[in-house]
């Protein structure tokens, strides 16, 4: 475990990827291979599941500090990670524990969920006290969560393509799926080859900007083609040797998670790759992201969950035709292929994104103005003989996004943030103004946020909201009502789960309206009028 | 070390004469005052004194003042009279430039209208005390900024019995637990050992008061050569006539990149991420400060390394100084206040909290005003 804590720490103290992808393929190269194994597992979410609930490790972690347990959630609420704190915390130890391998660590974490309250106890306080601060830190990572140190399966998967001379998209392959690092073998997993391995090979994303000049200057309107911007997740979907295989486009290999797609071994025809958009498809219309968010992350997929939130894929773009890589063709070459290829199949899993017909430019302002209507986002400007290129290139595909909507609203309560912002008040409730039955003026919850300040605006903010609080509940602090920010969100509903009663999407910080008073503010009734 | 009578009385003579504007004022209205208020108070300009019309630490411009130490929100611009520890007064005339300051010795004791004022080791950094204040047998005590550690550099904390405490909490939460500093300096001198190896420069962040000087006197001179950063350096330069330090070198137009490969770099947190340090690469960056007991604050300030070292009180610090005082009341003034004072009401104290203008240690660089 010593190696695999120092591993941890080589990871969390650089924000450079090299050196993250060099520390990790340095671990697998020197590792036990068991260790490995579960080093695998845990930075691919596959932790066991949590042995002792966390009211218990708070307990049992403030009895071996002395210190009351308000004491320790107040600490933790400062600090900002339950297994930081209990590291911090616990005392200093006097005696270090004989040196056991992640594997044996990984073991007791196990065996453990089954065993008598008192046991955990004894097991927790022992390992606490006899850890150095680092690996008594990653030790109770093991127990409580994930790491945050910023690695993606993507970047482990690279390192053990580095350190094993296998191929990073055959790994990624090998490596997905239900396999349980109690059982298996670095041998089984890693090493063995297996036939079909590379058919879940897929190409790379080609990217768009953002449009910045005007349409006139993309030249004649003939020569482009346009298409709504549909708002899920970025997906190809790969159909080899009677396989089907659907990667997202962090590049993570996803099929099992989306079992949807299971139908189209069926009828898609084998040699066929498809680039388009994971969209939730409720009841025949296209649901919200939150609802999308339900399905992002989740391993195993209950029978409800996939009645609740269905999946289909919205195909823009055809990368291999009859087995055969046709980026190279212009697109709207592409596009009768992949015209072709979507004939018959089943609409609820896989449907075409259509072409919006336009003779001028004029026209398609039109249509981007309908885009909220459609449940999409935007549109997609693609010139007609242009290849599908490879990563994020200027020129040939451009976004054309919805302008966000936006509204002043007033800064009401505060909390700390969480990973390299904690200690900071960095999320941010707002409120608007509305009228409560007395009829004064009173400000009503709406939207949080905390994302769209610059470090320097946070470090500003934060020190008002530190000299400005009226109430703490917790790690939230109630604020003097003084600061105006606009916030900007994709869109609203009407929800009876919201105190305002108003939904917003992805509300964020547009800027601080530092010329604003809050008397200046939005109210309720200024964004009720917002909604479609 | 107590002073005797005749000493004593000769610095009270002193005192008046350097404060002759309010001597006889403010014993008329000392008078006047209700004995129920407290020996010290807090007001808008500070902590005060009424008795005997004195401010300690004050934020605003006030006629007397007592200095605890030379950090900039302790040591402020603009009173017509300074009293201050004598190893406090270069630190404070190089900071503020010509003021009007009186140098006394450690205990020795200064009496106002009734009032004795003297000063303690607080061991936070050189020239810093603690302020006793006795009045008729009441005793209390104004921590400053301290340290239990002996870092081997500034006087050590002396632990002073009184009835009231007034100390800083900086870092009041269980969470902050220091290692002995030996131990934090052996990782320091293997990180520029290690960064050596590699052909690299070693920057590393400290204040220019205090925590600077205490990371010179522990490097290990084998290593190779020290540079300093012009803050660093002049500040350095002051405190050589108190305590001696390994030499350094100050960075200049003509220090070359190549001088500074292998070499380590003590520099300002203010000079993070300037066009200055951008121009020694290679290089690797460290900062010494408590709060880099925290993971988040490690990362948030992006530097290569992160060493727990503080000048403050720790957790266990901050306890076992209120429990070897004996005091009964202990107002706590700046860093986690509220948790502290809590708990310290849980084990049975009659503790509150003053608000102040005092920042403790600030993880950012805004304090670096040199």
């Amino acid at each position: 475990m010593r190696d695999f804590a120092r591993l941890i720490k080589r990871l969390d103290t650089t924000n450079k990827t090299t050196v993250k992808v060099q520390a990790l393929a340095d671990y697998f190269q020197s590792a036990a291979d068991q260790d490995k194994v579960w080093t695998i597992a845990l930075l691919s979410h596959r932790r066991p599941s949590r042995p002792v609930n966390t009211t218990l490790l708070r307990t049992y972690a403030a009895e071996l500090a002395k210190i009351d347990l308000w004491l320790f959630e107040d600490s933790y609420h400062i600090v900002g990670d339950l297994a930081e704190t209990i590291a911090l915390v616990v005392p200093q130890i006097q005696e270090v524990l004989e040196a056991k391998s992640l594997t044996a660590y990984l073991e007791d974490i196990i065996w453990l969920k089954k065993q008598e309250d008192e046991v955990k106890k004894a097991y927790l306080q022992k390992h606490w006290s006899g850890l150095p601060y680092y690996e008594r830190f990653v030790f109770t990572k093991l127990l409580t969560g994930g790491f945050r140190i910023g690695v993606s399966q993507k970047l482990m998967t690279k390192a053990l393509a580095k350190a094993t001379d296998l191929d990073e998209d055959v790994l990624a392959y090998k490596l997905m799926g239900n396999w349980d690092p109690a059982t298996i073998s670095f041998q089984d997993l890693v090493l063995a080859e297996k036939a079909g391995d590379s058919d879940s090979k897929p190409y790379p994303f080609y990217l768009a900007y953002a449009l910045e000049d005007s349409l006139e200057d993309l030249g004649a309107a003939a020569d482009w083609s346009a298409e709504y911007k549909w708002d899920g997740i970025r997906a190809q979907l790969i159909k080899r040797n009677g396989q089907i295989f659907l990667w997202t486009r962090g590049e993570e290999l996803v099929t099992d998670r989306y079992p949807e797609f299971e139908v189209l071994k069926e009828t898609l025809p084998d040699g066929t790759v498809l680039d388009g958009e994971l969209l939730p498809w409720i009841e025949g219309d296209i649901g919200s992201f939150n609802d999308l968010q339900k399905r992002i992350g989740r391993r195993t997929v209950s029978k409800n969950i996939l009645k609740q939130v269905p999946v289909m894929l919205r195909a823009y773009d055809l990368l291999e035709y009859k087995g055969e890589d046709i980026r190279h063709l212009a697109f709207e070459q592409r596009r009768a292929y992949l015209e072709e290829t979507l004939k018959g199949q089943a609409e609820d899993v896989l449907s075409i994104s259509a072409s919006l017909p336009f003779e001028q430019w004029g026209t398609l302002a039109n249509a981007r103005a309908k885009a909220r209507l459609v449940k999409s986002e935007g549109l997609m400007l693609k010139r007609k003989d242009a290849p599908y290129r490879v990563g994020r290139k200027k020129g040939d595909w451009w976004k054309w996004k919805l302008d966000p909507l936006s509204i002043d609203a007033v800064l009401t309560y505060a909390m700390r943030g969480h990973g390299r912002r904690s200690n900071l008040f960095t999320d941010y409730t707002f409120g608007l103004w509305t009228e409560n039955d007395a009829g004064e003026r009173i400000l009503v919850t709406f939207a949080k946020a905390y994302s769209g300040l610059t470090d320097a605006e946070f470090k500003q903010v934060d020190k008002y909201i530190k000299n400005n609080t009226i109430e703490r509940f917790g790690p939230v602090r109630s604020v003097v009502p003084h600061l105006v920010f606009e916030i900007g969100f994709e869109g609203l509903a009407l929800s009876s789960r919201h105190k305002s009663g108003v939904a917003t999407r992805f509300p964020r910080i547009l800027r601080w309206r530092t010329d604003k008073t809050i008397q200046e503010a939005n109210s309720l009734d200024d964004l009720k009028k917002m909604i479609p | 070390m107590e002073m005797n009578n005749a000493v004593g009385q000769l610095f009270f003579l002193k005192w008046l004469y350097f404060m002759s504007s309010s001597g006889n004022h403010s014993r008329s209205s000392a008078d006047n005052i209700n004995r129920k208020t407290p020996l010290l108070v807090f007001n808008d300009k500070g902590i005060y004194c009424p008795i005997a019309d004195i401010y300690i630490d004050a934020w605003r411009p006030v006629d007397k003042c007592i200095i605890t130490h030379g950090h900039s929100d302790h040591a402020r611009y603009g009173h017509k009279h300074y009293l201050t520890h004598h190893n406090n007064v270069p630190i404070i005339k190089h900071r503020l430039g010509k003021i009007n300051v009186k140098g006394i010795e450690w205990g020795e004791q200064v009496s106002v209208n009734g009032v004795v004022f003297s000063l303690h080791p607080a061991g936070h950094v050189i020239g810093s005390s603690q302020v006793r204040v006795e009045y008729k047998g009441e005793v209390w005590v104004f921590t400053g900024d301290y340290k239990l550690q002996d870092d081997g550099v500034c006087q050590a904390y002396e632990s002073i019995p009184c009835h009231a405490m007034i100390t800083e909490c900086t870092f009041g939460l269980p969470a902050f637990n220091w290692r002995p500093q030996a131990e934090v300096m052996e990782d320091i001198n293997t990180w520029w050992a290690d960064n050596a190896a590699e052909g690299k420069t070693s920057i590393i962040f400290a204040y220019s008061l205090g925590k600077a000087q205490r990371i010179l006197k522990h490097l290990n001179t084998d290593l190779g050569k020290i540079y300093t950063h012009g803050a660093i350096e002049k500040m350095t330069e002051v405190l050589r006539s108190i305590q001696d330090f390994p030499t350094t070198e100050l960075i200049t137009r003509e220090t070359q990149k190549k001088d500074l490969l292998g070499q380590i770099v003590i520099a300002p947190p203010s000079a993070h991420g300037s066009p200055w340090i951008r121009k020694m690469v290679p290089y690797e960056t460290a900062a010494a400060s408590g709060w880099m007991a925290f993971r988040g604050a490690r990362r948030r300030r992006a530097m290569d390394r992160g060493f727990v070292l503080s000048d403050h009180c720790d957790w266990q610090g901050l306890l076992q100084a209120i429990e070897s005082s004996g005091a009964e009341k202990v107002i706590c003034t700046h860093g986690y206040t509220d948790i502290f004072s809590k708990y310290l009401r849980s084990i049975g104290l009659d503790a509150r909290t003053e608000k102040t203008q005092f920042e403790g240690e600030v993880l950012e660089s805004e304090k670096e005003a040199v």
